[in-house]
């Protein structure tokens, strides 16, 4: 059963292995760019975890920002981590002693892998969801810590590899929406950002999109919630 | 020792705010939420495959067709297959090829 589980979590991370480890040698260079040794690259993955964050966390820094406006910039970037556990919050609910460090690890891309996954039951669900998250933080850290040590003589462009990312998104939104019937909350997605971003540009526009999602979802649901 | 101090910021911040939504539903969550944790992936899924494409410029050649085509790809292995890391690799390869070769 647990060997199952292992199995099937390192099976399900790889397109993230591939992603993380391009990722985070793009953060290991700039933060060594920026005067900061190895045991920074380790700490900061180990520790902050969130891939945006630790690029602009770089710019925090070497620009000398303050502790105030660390907290201001880390709560712009990372809001929509709310979002991810909101919707989180009955998936890990038996998780036990692997919780905390469950919600800790809830990237992104670990959010992609496991928010509507169905999870045979012969597969220990929460051990499963522990491994991934361990296995993409394994990943994310390995990444950092290559990337100040040699990334400088990498011999590919990260850009091209970096597009495993995108590419592991618009695989998960495919698949949830062969998997559903209603199509609505993918295409309230879809517009909301969209329209944010066109109203609002590409530095501030993921807060007024979770707003106008929850919105649109909310006023869609508001039957269903009524008469539940 | 100022570093330590802005990134134990950045990492307390980051938690908090994964805990928070924990922390606050901690019992039985109101209707709403629930709701919300049913609807909310394909959204949020969504907005994500907005914020990865963000950075495209589509009034300056090559007006992100890259991207798009690199995109469809990962639709079509993934409609085809239903297989994610094929779709994922499928969908990188064409994006390597087409930056690489072509634009």
């Amino acid at each position: 059963m647990r060997k199952r589980a292992l199995k099937r979590a390192f099976v399900k991370s790889l397109p993230v292995m591939v992603g993380y480890i391009v990722l985070g040698i793009g953060f290991g260079i700039l933060l060594r760019n920026a005067g900061y040794g190895v045991l920074w690259a380790f700490a900061m993955s180990l520790f902050i975890f969130g891939g945006s964050m630790q690029y602009v966390g770089v710019g925090l820094l070497a620009g000398g920002a303050t502790v105030i406006n660390t907290i201001i910039t880390t709560i712009m970037v990372n809001a929509r981590h709310l979002f991810y556990s909101i919707s989180m919050i009955n998936r890990y609910k038996g998780a036990g002693r692997y919780k905390p460090y469950m919600i800790f690890a809830l990237t992104d891309e670990t959010y992609s892998l496991l928010c509507d996954e169905e999870v045979p039951d012969d597969i220990d669900v929460n051990l499963y969801r522990f491994l991934v998250s361990l296995f993409n933080h394994t990943y994310w850290i390995i990444g950092g810590v290559l990337g100040n040590l040699i990334g400088a003589v990498l011999p590919f462009s990260a850009d091209g590899v970096a597009f495993s990312m995108t590419a592991l998104f618009v695989a998960a939104f495919t698949e949830q929406w062969l998997s559903s019937k209603n199509h609505l909350p993918a295409v309230t997605g879809i517009i909301c950002t969209t329209v944010s971003l066109l109203l609002f540009g590409k530095d501030n526009f993921l807060i007024p999109a979770m707003l106008m999602i929850t919105a649109v979802l909310a006023i869609a649901g508001r039957k269903e919630v009524a008469e539940s | 020792m100022r570093s330590a101090v802005i990134v134990a910021t950045m990492a307390i911040v980051s938690f908090l705010l994964r805990a928070l939504p924990f922390l606050i539903f901690r019992k039985e969550p109101p209707k709403f939420i629930k709701y919300l944790g049913k609807v909310l992936p394909p959204a949020i899924i969504g907005m994500l495959v907005v914020y990865c494409l963000k950075d495209i410029s589509f009034a300056v050649s090559p007006f992100g067709l890259p991207e798009l085509a690199a995109c469809l790809c990962v639709v079509i292995a993934h409609v085809w297959k239903r297989n994610s890391i094929i779709s994922i690799l499928a969908g990188t390869i064409v994006y390597i090829l087409i930056t690489t070769f072509i634009v």
